[in-house]
């Protein structure tokens, strides 16, 4: 037996109320995003590049807050008045063709991913490419001294070479703190991927590619490196821990690092932003 | 029985045996993990202690070590007087490992000529055909044995081209080689990656394929227990 309709009273301003109630919850729920979470969003602030990412990430959250709190408060607003009565096997009207609902949601929606992209493309330049690989040219360069080092991925293992300091190569990367740092990161044979987590810096290596990336650490600490790309057995395996110390423990490890591989250096080529690994006689 | 009924058994069947011949060929390759290979005591008598490692590098493996890839390039270990294709050794932890390598294949070279030098050894030196060294000319490389996270680093020279008596495939007793030897430090447990470094995979892109990316060929683990 069908039910009977429900006797349908005057219906309150649902638009109105939901939209106070959005209001409210949007007012009181991003500041306290910003304030509480912010400061704890990846990836920290071992460097200028990655306190700009934990910006980012905090103006993402504070943008998309509003836009779950719509969703939000919408379903559960949804599930407490419009709730099918127990029994009842109404449907609504269907609405076809609100052309205030969809121009406005189409220009919101917009809106919002056009400032997004712009905020995107201007924090990426005014930050020098973010802590990102810009490629051999990039935009916009900082000015002031800057410290050269090179990033040489290979099957499985970084290394690293200092070009200003007779062109060492090592194992290890030191850097000094509050210098900002040129990384050239290229690759000997596949693709791979330099991402210095703590430090904010992630650069493809790849192979005949010069992809220079810059970064000032700002504070004492270790940092995990990874590789970032998918590269063989071992990639899980090819990380390490890198370093930034003081400028004189920086001087006192990089001299001890000339003394240390100077049997390498003899043998190594001349310093290059890239290099065309010799010999291929069993990889031909 | 109904032609429907029959189709469906035909079919079902059918799947029944591929789901089986798909899990013997997972559980085949699942269990063909190289056995792994303990280092065996230094003689006290010796005055070193640790333990020792007995490897040999082949320029190719041979049917009798590997019967699916015989040509491939590999490490083999000596295990109670005879040498056993693996590339996974136990090692007692904060000791010295002494390695006598056997090096029967020629020179392919590095790509990175940094790792031409001795890194982490005792000493910072290994010793080939009874000379000390520090460094090898990285055209010479024919292979490395290196455990990155221990910090060790040893480039191992080939077999000169012109050498008589060149070895095709393993065993290789008796054929034109070179003996390098050196001792590391363990330190704490841990299960530590080691692999070559050489590209010296024959035929697979940037030589850096086939036994260069399967355990018990040109990579392996070292246990430190």
């Amino acid at each position: 037996m069908a039910a009977e309709p429900r006797p349908i009273g005057p219906e309150p301003n649902h638009a109105r109320r939901f939209g106070a109630i959005w209001v409210i919850a949007t007012l009181i729920a991003t500041p306290l995003v910003v304030v509480l979470v912010g400061p704890i969003l990846p990836p920290g602030n071992g460097s200028e590049q990655a306190a700009g990412h934990v910006t980012d990430n905090t103006v993402l959250l504070a943008m998309a807050t509003p836009v779950l709190l719509l969703v939000l408060i919408y379903l559960i607003y949804a599930s407490i008045y419009f709730r099918q009565p127990r029994g009842g096997a109404l449907e609504g009207p269907p609405v076809r063709g609100n052309s205030r609902v969809q121009s406005t949601w189409i220009v919101v929606t917009s809106l919002l991913v056009l400032s997004l992209a712009i905020y995107g493309t201007v924090r990426l330049e005014s930050d020098y490419g973010a802590g990102s690989g810009s490629g051999p040219n990039p935009l916009t360069v900082p000015s002031g001294p800057k410290l050269p080092v090179q990033v040489i991925a290979q099957q499985w293992a970084f290394t690293y070479r200092y070009p200003t300091y007779g062109g060492v190569e090592t194992p290890h990367l030191v850097l000094p703190v509050n210098q900002m740092i040129e990384l050239h990161v290229t690759s000997l044979d596949v693709i791979h991927s330099f991402w210095a987590y703590q430090l904010g810096v992630k650069a493809d290596a790849n192979p005949h590619v010069d992809n220079v990336a810059f970064v000032k650490p700002t504070k004492l600490q270790t940092f995990n490196i990874r590789c970032a790309e998918l590269c063989g057995i071992w990639h899980g395996e090819m990380s390490d821990l890198g370093h930034v110390v003081s400028g004189p423990a920086f001087n006192t490890w990089i001299h001890q690092q000339v003394v240390a591989f100077a049997p390498a250096t003899k043998v190594l080529p001349p310093y290059s932003t890239t290099y065309l690994p010799e010999p291929t006689r069993r990889g031909e | 029985m109904s032609l429907l009924v029959k189709k469906l058994l035909g079919v079902g069947t059918a799947v029944a045996v591929l789901g089986v011949l798909i899990g013997l060929y997972i559980a085949s390759w699942a269990t063909s993990f190289p056995q792994s290979v303990a280092a065996v005591s230094s003689p006290v008598s010796a005055g070193t202690g640790g333990s020792q490692l007995t490897l040999e590098t082949v320029a190719a493996i041979g049917p009798k070590y590997s019967p699916s890839h015989p040509d491939w390039v590999s490490y083999l270990v000596k295990s109670h007087g005879k040498w056993v294709r693996s590339t996974i050794y136990t090692v007692p932890a904060n000791s010295i490992v002494h390695v006598t390598l056997y090096q029967y294949d020629g020179a392919t070279g590095l790509r990175n000529p940094f790792l031409s030098q001795v890194q982490g050894t005792v000493g910072g030196t290994v010793t080939v055909d009874g000379k000390t060294v520090n460094a090898i000319d990285p055209e010479e490389a024919s292979h490395t044995f290196v455990v990155p996270q221990l910090g060790v680093f040893v480039p191992l020279p080939g077999v000169p081209e012109e050498a008589k008596n060149q070895c095709e495939f393993a065993p290789c007793e008796g054929a034109a080689h070179r003996t390098i030897e050196f001792s590391f430090r363990t330190g704490k447990k841990g299960r530590y990656r080691w692999q070559c470094f050489v590209p010296c995979a024959a035929g697979w892109l940037n030589g850096n394929g086939g036994p260069m990316q399967t355990l018990g060929y040109m990579d392996g683990f070292i246990d430190v227990v």
